[in-house]
Parts: structure tokens; sequence; C-alpha cells
């Protein structure tokens, strides 16, 4: 198969018969991906859209609720996020000039950026369960039972404190009623906070097992200068994934943080 | 050879996207604790688009792509934008004229 001297058979292994050459094959791909994203961005897109139309309603319960997660986290996991970016660039460099052991790197680099990605979004869940700013009553630990969550922890309650407080810092008073109804209403910023960050986690996710699969073709040396669309695609998903965040962090850590707590 | 390698970005052209993703970074972090009125998101959201302007010509390639991608990638930016803009000056401008 590999000394075969006929004309029609000598290609690239990799290129498939209802495509003339390698680059048109490449071309056809790229294009399928790209379209894949498109859907990708209209889904995060609505929730963008559903998130603003919100967030314009219920103003003073986002800018609770947004100021109540740690920016420095966030912080941390955009550098991390956009540094696995560049290992992903790279690994798609590296398989485009066919060095393999690069390729085995950047991936493997890639695979552990986003890992601490996860872990460090795992930590931010577990302290937004533990302050029982989970919405909903099936899981976490109740999150309108004022007071109910446990004693040390009154989960709305200390919502409902910080809005006052902040209040009384800059001035004004909001008498107890209205800022527990604002607590209240926290529950759907918590409610966007979770749907978009854990969409975008299930897509780290999906992309960990993309990276694992990349790894172990690249390991046996598949990828060259001739063909590497695979990788080139995985980073293309990759990149989409860190646009979502790039947005996210913004969107739900900065852009009410000058009216509350670091 | 050099018309191959104007196709292709070098790691020393990802370590400047790099680096530059994270100077913006910082700056929309240290930009988010100053007080700018209605400008807060606008600055924000602003960054972002820079940064993912970046990601997308460079290390998604779409600047050494062909017109068919740009076309696509072009497409659905500016179908988001539709979706974007035309529900928010609903939204946004409801209160204008309601007293």
């Amino acid at each position: 198969m590999s000394t075969s001297q006929t004309t029609t058979t000598d290609h690239h292994p990799a290129l498939v018969h209802q495509f003339d050459s390698m680059e048109q094959q490449k071309a056809a791909s790229t294009f399928g991906m790209w379209v894949f994203l498109l859907t990708e961005i209209m889904m995060f897109g609505g929730l963008f859209a559903a998130y603003l139309i919100y967030r314009i309603k219920y103003y003073p319960a986002f800018v609770a609720g947004s100021t109540s997660i740690s920016v420095s986290w966030g912080f941390a996991n955009t550098l991390v996020l956009i540094a696995s970016s560049l290992t992903m660039a790279m690994a798609v460099w590296a398989a485009q000039k066919g060095k393999r052991s690069y390729q085995i790197w950047f991936i493997l680099g890639t695979m552990i950026l986003g890992s601490v990605f996860l872990g460090i979004k795992a930590k931010e869940y577990y302290d937004k369960w533990d302050e029982c700013h989970v919405p909903g009553h099936v899981i976490g630990k109740g999150f309108n039972a004022w007071g109910g969550c446990s004693v040390q922890n009154p989960g709305l309650g200390n919502i409902a404190d910080e809005i006052q407080k902040h209040a009384h810092d800059s001035g004004t008073i909001v008498p107890e009623a209205s800022a527990i109804q604002t607590a209240k209403q926290t529950e759907i910023f918590f409610s966007f906070y979770f749907l978009m960050t854990g969409l975008h986690a299930f897509h780290m996710i999906i992309g960990m097992g993309l990276m694992t699969w990349l790894l172990l073709r690249a390991r046996r040396g598949e990828f060259g200068p001739a063909y590497y669309t695979p990788v080139e695609l995985g980073g293309l998903y990759w990149h989409f994934v860190d646009i979502v965040w790039i947005y996210l962090f913004p969107l739900l850590y900065l852009i009410s943080r000058h009216k509350g707590a670091a | 050879m050099a018309e191959h390698a104007h196709r292709h970005p070098t790691p020393m052209l990802y370590l400047v996207i790099f680096l530059c993703l994270a100077f913006f970074t910082c700056a929309t972090w240290a930009i988010a604790f100053a007080d700018l009125g209605i400008w807060n998101p606008v600055v924000a959201l602003a960054i972002a688009c820079t940064k993912a302007v970046l990601v997308i010509l460079f290390f998604m390639h779409v600047r050494y792509s062909d017109r068919l991608t740009m076309v696509t990638v072009g497409c659905g930016f500016f179908w988001l934008l539709i979706l974007i803009t035309l529900s928010l000056s609903d939204y946004l401008s409801r209160t204008l004229f309601a007293t």
C-alpha cells in the first residue's frame, strides 16, 4: 500500500475519496467547523442577550449578585484560559511543522491549564454552595430559606446585609424589607451565573476529551505539514471556548464591580 | 518559502498576542474598580471585543484564512450583533418615553 506507484492511489492516507486534494479537504473541514461554531455563538449569544435584558430589569439585584462572586478567582481563571489558548496555538504550530514531541507537550500543557481552570471553577462553585447562593430548593441548602441555610451562613441574609451595608456606606438607607426583596431577586442572577459558567465548563470538559484524542493521535505521529486538520479544528474549538469566557468574565464579574465590594 | 511563512503565524507572534491578551485582562480588571458611571460596561465590553478579535484573527487564523472563512465568521458575529442590539434597543428604550 505504501509503495503503490499508480497516480490514483498515490495520495496522503488521510485524504478521503470525495476530495481532490488535501487543501480542498482542509478548507471544507475548516468551513464546517466554523459553521458549527456559529451555532454555538447563537446559543451563547441567546444567553448573553437574556442576561443583559434581566440585568436591566433587576439591576440592583444583579449588582448585589455580581459583587458577591470572587473577582480575584475570575481574573486568575481568565489568565489561565488565555495561557491555555497560547499553548493550543503552539500545539497547532508544532503539528504544522511536524514536531512530534512539541505537539505532545503543548497539548499536555493545554490540558493542564484546562484542568486548573476547571479546578478554580469548582472552588468558586463550592464557595457559592457554602454561602447558600445556589438557586432553588432541590440542590444547595435552600436559597430562599431566610436564615434557614444554617445559623452561620444565612444565605439570602448575607446578601441583604451587604445591600444595607453598602447603601449605608454611600450615605443612603435601604429598608430591610426592600433589601430582602432585592436579595431574593439575586436568585435570577445566580441562575444565569450557574447556567452560563456551567455550560462553559461543560464545553471545557468536552475540550479536554478532544485534547486527549489529539494527544493519542499526536503520540502516534499522525500529524505533519501535509495533515494537521484535527489539531487545527480542535484549536478552533478551544479558542472559541476561550472567547466565550472573555465575554463571561466582564459580564458576570466586572461590570457592576465599582458598585460594591471586591 | 517566504510565502509559506507569510501564511502561518510564528511562535513569536503567538507570544505577542498572548501578552496583549494578558495586558487587556489586567487593564479590564483594574478599570472595573473605578466608577465610570454608565461607561463601566461599555469599556469592559470594548476590551472584551478587542481581546476576542485578537483571538479570532491570530489564534484562530482567520487573518490567514480564505475569503469563505472570513465571510462565514463575519456573518456569525453580524447575526449576533442583530440579536443583541435589536433586543436591547427595545428593553433599553422602554423607560425613555414611559413618563
